[in-house]
């Protein structure tokens, strides 16, 4: 991979630190008006998720992280690992319950999602941000309770629980935002 | 349809709070009877400071550099009996840009003859409590503060417990780098950010960053540079000196510069035999500071990017 020196440090630029892929988030120029500039980095960490500072003299340059990010298909978990595919190049990739992490709560067969691949090997996967899943498991509906505030613990066809309104059934097919767990509301068809 | 490129960076309210703070500058100094110089920004002579790049234009054929400071001309003035003056204009620094930095910037710089650094930093007092009537003021010097927030101080702590130190505070592996680079570290990433609201002067740097300070002892007896810095709600703002008036040992700096430069690869640049010249013919026991115009008009206005307050940013 290629060099990049402080004057390339953009945010999403992917290099290696401490042996570890990592994504910059933010590169601020920092000079005493005499003295020596530096770049004060703040870089995620791709394996653990950390974010670390770090700061560099002006010029000098880390080795650039191959990685890269691919929709692939989910399809399917074997026990052990699940099974992705380039719809393109139907080349598949096997990533282990840690590499999944929480994208398992999200994911159904057949589903287009981003995996990250690090040296060609599954880093990470991200669910879409939206999702539209249906509720396997919840407390009956309450029927004309639309208006007020209340929610319940609904488990979705994924195995994610999320707190629904009072009125939804099992069956229903709802909108979930990923990123925070959320109920986004009924999905529309 | 017309783009919205062509826009000024700043707002045209900020602008006229610009134009208002020139004029104040210019009152001020008028009515303390330092008179104004227009100064060369294209010069012949370039500093020779390790840390800080020229931008070069070619004039005729021949390499001039749009001057990062008046500094050089200005003490030819003293020499000449100028009295005391100020420059107020643009001046340029290469391979500077952030939040913070533009490679052209306005710069504020004055000297006193008959001054001291300590009378020099009441003036700036003056000066900035003109502006912002309520700003709190403080002095320490880089012993005190530096100690106090890194835990070492930094006249005495030998290089190999300095590099610790920066890796402590700092990650990273610093075992390669100078006491200076060192230090420059520490005090921005570590100490910096730790420093009070409103005016601060920070006084009795480190003797390896005297650049063109006289040397003195402080009370502990350490060698000190008599270099100070103010910082305004903990950004730099300026440096000041008393000023090395001795021609000789201006040229030993300026030679040790020019190996520093040497050392780590950078543009050879030739010393100014006028200023030395100016020097050895006499310029007055003097006090000099620069003060960047653009950040006081960010302080001043709770601006947070350099950017804000320039008419047109991205030359």
């Amino acid at each position: 991979m290629a060099n990049y020196s402080t004057n390339d440090f953009r945010a999403g630029l992917k290099v290696m630190l401490d042996g570890d892929p990592c994504s910059i988030v933010e590169n601020e120029f920092v000079k005493p008006g005499k003295g020596q500039a530096f770049s004060r980095v703040r870089l995620r960490n791709l394996k653990t998720g950390r974010v670390w500072e770090r700061t560099f003299k002006s010029g000098e340059s880390l080795e650039g992280a191959d990685v890269a990010d691919r929709d692939m298909q989910y399809l399917y978990n074997d026990g052990e690992y699940f099974h992705f595919m380039e719809p393109q190049s139907f080349e598949q990739h096997q990533a282990d319950k840690i590499t999944v992490g929480d994208a398992a709560l999200w994911l159904r067969e057949q589903d287009i999602c981003t995996v990250t691949l690090y040296n060609g090997q599954p880093l990470s996967v991200t669910p879409p941000n939206h999702v539209e899943l249906a509720i396997v498991e919840t407390d009956p509906g309450l029927r004309g309770d639309t208006a007020q505030g209340g929610t319940k613990p609904a488990k979705l066809v994924t195995g994610a629980v999320v707190k629904v309104p009072l009125f939804l059934n099992i069956g229903d097919v709802i909108k979930v935002d990923t990123r925070n767990g959320e109920y986004q509301g009924r999905a529309r068809d | 349809m017309p783009g919205t490129d062509w826009r000024p960076s700043a707002s045209l309210e900020v602008l006229k709070k610009r134009a208002e703070l020139l004029g104040q500058i210019r009152s001020f100094f008028a009515r303390a009877g330092v008179m104004e110089v227009d100064t060369p920004i294209l010069g012949e002579c370039a500093v020779t400071d390790l840390n800080i790049e020229c931008v070069t234009a070619t004039v005729n054929g021949a390499t001039r550099y749009l001057q990062s400071s008046p500094e050089y001309f200005m003490k030819r003035l003293l020499a000449a009996g100028s009295g005391p003056i100020h420059y107020l204009g643009k001046v340029f620094r290469d391979e500077e840009h952030g939040r913070r930095h533009r490679t052209e910037f306005t710069l504020l710089e004055w000297y006193r003859p008959g001054w001291d650094e300590v009378r020099l930093m009441e003036e700036i007092r003056q000066l900035i409590c003109a502006l912002s009537p309520s700003v709190e003021v403080q002095t320490v010097s880089y012993g005190e503060v530096f100690e106090a927030v890194v835990g070492v101080n930094p006249h005495t702590v030998e290089l190999g417990e300095l590099q610790s130190w920066a890796r402590q505070h700092c990650g990273g592996d610093w075992s390669g780098d100078g006491r200076s680079t060192l230090l420059d570290l520490l005090f921005s990433v570590v100490v910096e950010p730790r420093l009070p609201e409103g005016l601060v002067f920070i006084h009795d740097y480190p003797a390896c960053q005297a650049a063109l300070a006289r040397l003195g002892k402080n009370s502990q007896g350490e060698t000190i540079a008599r270099r100070f810095e103010l910082f305004f709600n903990r950004m730099e703002l300026g440096n000041g000196y008393c000023e090395l008036t001795d021609a000789v040992e201006q040229k030993s700096r300026f030679l040790a510069d020019i190996a520093l430069r040497k050392a780590a690869g950078k543009k050879a640049i030739a010393m100014d035999e006028r200023l030395l010249a100016a020097l050895e013919s006499g310029l007055p026991d003097c006090a000099g500071v620069a003060i960047g115009v653009d950040r006081l008009l960010m302080q001043l206005l709770g601006v947070g990017d350099i950017a804000g307050v320039l008419a047109f940013a991205d030359s």
